[in-house]
């Protein structure tokens, strides 16, 4: 276990996964098994419960490795794409294996360590979800030492103390890495009792991440800083147009380029494989492709395609009645959002090597276990002969978890014998993303004597869980519902009477798919505009009107602590002053409520937010400046979505295929406060990364009506 | 052919067609992976690097223009062990994400400082437009606040 020696156990012991489900998700369980058919039972389940961790090597000397001068090496089944899972990580172990925080690291584990995840880095699961297994493998461990101390010494294990690394007594110590180097058998006790989260040092308290001063100095390594010696460029083309696939191709004059080795062609691709990256590129400009298009979709086409009444339909809520379209109080109001690109600035790539019937791959990946599967399988090896290298990413956003290039990689490895790195092309990256789907929104409401008496979201999506590679669809098909587009899309005030979400599911022509916070933008963004526009229609204040359509269960008054903490510390108030305006707006996602305020100001056309006061409930937060920065991320990407992003189908081809173009948020558009504030409504972490999304885009809509009078119902909120 | 670059001070002799992006002759021909490939047009700033003080973003930079003149990466901002003030700054104020994106992001603080000593957010908002994903703006405004300061000594 010291130094590089593989771990010997006595016996490879499971640890209890049963981890994450805490309060909150037992009492979903009570509250909704019977009230509501089973399979809606279990879409309200997905949406308020934490599953517990789910991958292979559970074992805790395969994930905490101990070095020999006396520091813990993590190999942490979850990625770091900028979440801070890696500080939480140490954070916790720090305070059950006795370690201080600066000696401990944190790596993601290479698939050949057996530490594989069961799903992926996503659906802001990490920390939740390694909360309890974690904690129990760093007791587990710290009591492994005691164990071995109290042999050598012996004394009772339950005499000695740890801290820092080091097991003492009566004026002994020994230090974890000594015990380790002379152990050879572990005893394994059973798993100790965890302590109280009040007693612990380092969670719970704002330590600064842990990659801090690397991603300062430049050093970490990504997956296009990847190496490997003797190693080739590649670059592939692809389809350009949307449904077309490859007819054929002339690669003659390419071929005779300076710097290429290969040019290959494969099932729908090509790849030109060359010393460097720059004669790749050179190379593939002079590829001529012949390309069969069997259809030319366009905006229009795409619109007429996806939207409500088309697809499968699927129920998602039914309490009450149903609202009468043709009754003269209902109010019906349409929504869109557009096809969102993930625009993560490191660009995909992998870099591969085969040699020997094994194959290893480097890359930025949220799913090193399903990239590993597709790899084996693409090259008729075992899953064992395969091992993925997950560096850090630069930016995941639900973008890896697809990196199936890592086959296209291995692929152009094997054709010439040498490691190959393939590197997207950020026109790549644009035209063959997996995007956030378009949807289509009809809420309806009516409002009777100053309340809603009945409300209804009805939304058309894409394929967001459907056709992933980390959700079998057969899973899907049970449940009858994309539940990755339902996020956000069921009426969350359980208080009203008459309430339902109806979903229309299709597959595009493109890839669509996990999109950070996935339907929840769009859905908030639509259900919530519409909940002003009632309040408005009810002559009453927005929060006022929201509070009072609440329930009374533990979900619901962790919503109210949100939205009554939120409208506090901004001041919420209705009146615009002249250009400048408030709005509000409220979400919960995956257990996490959080309500936001925006302050802004228009200057013609231009939308300047100024101010996000942001509540935010994710239980116990283990690095609250963590779950802050990612707050502030939240709000400022969904600024971007909100106000600046949208890709396009012109002629078939979708569009913009860079920054700039690709209109984002930029420092100038990023609010100069954001102020955070944490409650904290269950004793557990929940999700941290997705749900600070959904608030943003209607609260931004809601403040823009107060000063234009104009409610936008499509995103982007182009004003003009 | 064959180029000799000033790197952070070190003369470094890289293989590269002079036309060819100077991006790629500090990666692969250096080895210094500091600084990033993000969109290869100039658009996203993620390769952004000193030449002579002033930022240039280095994919749409031939190699050939680089040649005499000195270049700072994002690895030759902090000299005999000790830190610059925009790093500082940065670790100050817990500013990275991924990561991915921030060298670019400091390079062009360090090249605006220069010019402007005493940034205000206008002048923040107009000179600093690479694209961050994370959203880190908002905390990196105020760690060119506080990077002004450390530079000027009175903070």
């Amino acid at each position: 276990m010291s130094g590089n020696d593989k771990p010997k156990n006595k016996s490879r012991r499971k640890f209890l996964l049963k981890g994450g489900m805490g309060t909150i998700g037992l009492l979903a369980i009570g509250t909704y098994l019977f009230r509501n058919p089973l399979r809606r039972s279990v879409y309200e389940l997905s949406e308020t419960m934490v599953p517990p961790y789910n991958g292979k090597g559970t074992e805790a000397n395969l994930w905490l490795q101990i070095t020999k001068d006396n520091k813990i090496l993590l190999h942490s089944p979850k990625v770091e794409m900028g979440q801070g899972t890696f500080t939480g990580l140490a954070q916790i172990v720090a305070d059950e294996l006795d370690v201080s925080i600066d000696q401990i690291s944190v790596k993601a584990a290479d698939t050949a360590t057996g530490i594989i995840d069961g799903m992926s880095t996503g659906g802001s699961l990490s920390i939740a979800s390694l909360w309890k297994p974690l904690r129990e493998m760093s007791a587990t461990m710290r009591e492994m030492m005691k164990i071995e101390a109290a042999k050598k010494w012996n004394v009772e294990s339950a005499s000695l103390s740890t801290s820092n690394g080091i097991v003492s007594a009566n004026g002994k110590s020994l230090k974890y890495s000594e015990i380790a180097e002379a152990v050879s058998e572990w005893n394994l006790p059973d798993v100790p009792e965890l302590r109280e989260v009040s007693s612990y040092k380092s969670v719970g308290k704002g330590v600064k991440r842990i990659d801090l001063r690397e991603k300062v100095m430049g050093e970490p390594v990504f997956g296009l800083d990847a190496q490997m010696p003797n190693m080739l460029y590649a670059s592939v083309i692809r389809p350009e147009h949307v449904g077309s696939s490859l007819k054929s191709a002339d690669i003659d004059e390419a071929s005779k380029m300076s710097g290429v080795v290969k040019i290959v062609q494969k099932d729908g691709w090509i790849g030109v494989i060359a010393n460097s990256f720059a004669e790749a590129l050179a190379a593939k400009k002079k590829v001529r492709v012949e390309w069969d298009i069997p259809k030319t979709w366009t905006e229009q086409s795409l619109r007429d395609y996806l939207k409500i009444g088309e697809g499968n339909k699927m129920i998602c809520q039914k309490e009450g009645s149903e609202l009468d379209p043709d009754d003269e109080g209902v109010i019906s109001m349409e929504f869109s959002s557009p096809i969102g690109a993930h625009a993560q600035i490191e660009p995909n790539g992998a870099l591969a090597h085969v040699a020997d019937g094994k194959v290893t791959v480097k890359l930025s990946t949220q799913v090193p276990g399903v990239t590993q599967k597709q790899v084996a399988e693409a090259m008729g090896v075992g899953v064992e002969d395969v091992n993925i290298i997950s560096t850090y990413l630069g930016g995941g956003f639900g973008r890896r978890l697809n990196t199936s290039h890592a086959v296209q990689a291995a692929q152009m490895s094997k054709e010439v014998d040498r490691p190959v790195k393939y590197v997207f092309t950020r026109k790549e990256e644009f035209q063959n993303d997996t995007f956030r789907p378009p949807t289509h929104h009809i809420v309806r409401g009516k409002v009777t004597e100053g309340k809603l008496t009945g409300l209804e979201h009805h939304y058309a999506s894409g394929d967001v869980a459907f056709n992933s590679a980390i959700f079998p669809n057969v899973m899907l098909d049970v449940l009858g519902t994309d539940v990755g587009a339902m996020r956000g899309g069921n009426i969350m005030y359980k208080g009203l009477t008459n309430y339902r979400s109806v979903q229309w599911h299709k597959t595009l022509p493109f890839a669509t798919s996990f999109w950070r916070s996935l339907g929840l933008l769009a859905n908030t963004f639509a259900i919530e505009s519409f909940i002003d526009e009632m309040a408005l229609k009810a002559g009453q204040n927005a929060v006022d009107f929201r509070l009072q359509m609440l329930g009374d269960d533990e979900i619901q008054k962790r919503i109210r602590k949100v939205i009554e903490v939120a409208a506090e510390k901004s001041n919420y108030s209705e009146k615009a002053n002249g250009n400048k305006a408030m709005g509000f707006a409220v979400s919960i996602d995956a257990g996490s409520p959080c309500a936001q305020v925006v302050e802004l100001t228009i200057n013609g056309k231009d939308v300047r937010v100024e101010k996000v006061t942001c509540a935010f409930d994710c239980g116990l937060a283990v690095n609250p400046d963590q779950v802050k920065a990612q707050c502030e991320g939240s709000i400022i990407m969904g600024i971007s979505a909100s106000l600046y992003e949208k890709m396009t189908i012109k002629e078939g081809r979708l569009y913009p295929i860079n920054y700039g173009a690709y209109d984002m948020a930029l420092m100038r558009n990023s609010p100069k406060d954001i102020d955070v504030h944490l409650v904290q409504g269950a004793d557990i972490p929940l999700p941290v990364g997705e749900p600070p999304l959904g608030p943003i885009g209607a609260a931004i809509g809601n403040a823009v009506k107060r000063i234009t009078g104009k409610r936008y119902t499509d995103l982007p909120m182009q004003l003009g | 052919m064959k180029i000799t670059l000033n790197i952070n001070g070190e003369q470094k002799v890289v293989e590269a067609d002079g036309k060819s992006p100077l991006l790629w002759a500090i990666r692969d021909g250096a080895g210094l992976m500091g600084t990033k490939f993000g969109c290869g047009k100039a658009a996203c700033g993620a390769c952004t690097i000193l030449v002579d003080g002033k930022a240039v973003r280095s994919c749409s930079f031939p190699v050939q223009h680089a040649e005499g003149k000195e270049i700072t990466t994002i690895e030759g901002l902090s000299k005999d062990g000790k830190i610059h003030p925009v790093q500082q700054a940065w670790m100050d104020e817990v500013v990275p994400q991924c990561g991915y994106c921030q060298p670019g992001f400091m390079m062009a603080t360090v090249a605006m400082l220069e010019k402007i000593p005493n940034p205000t957010d206008e002048d923040i908002d107009n000179n600093i437009i690479n694209v961050c994903r994370c959203g880190t703006y908002y905390r990196m405004r105020k760690a060119i606040h506080k990077a002004a300061k450390l530079k000027n000594g009175n903070s």
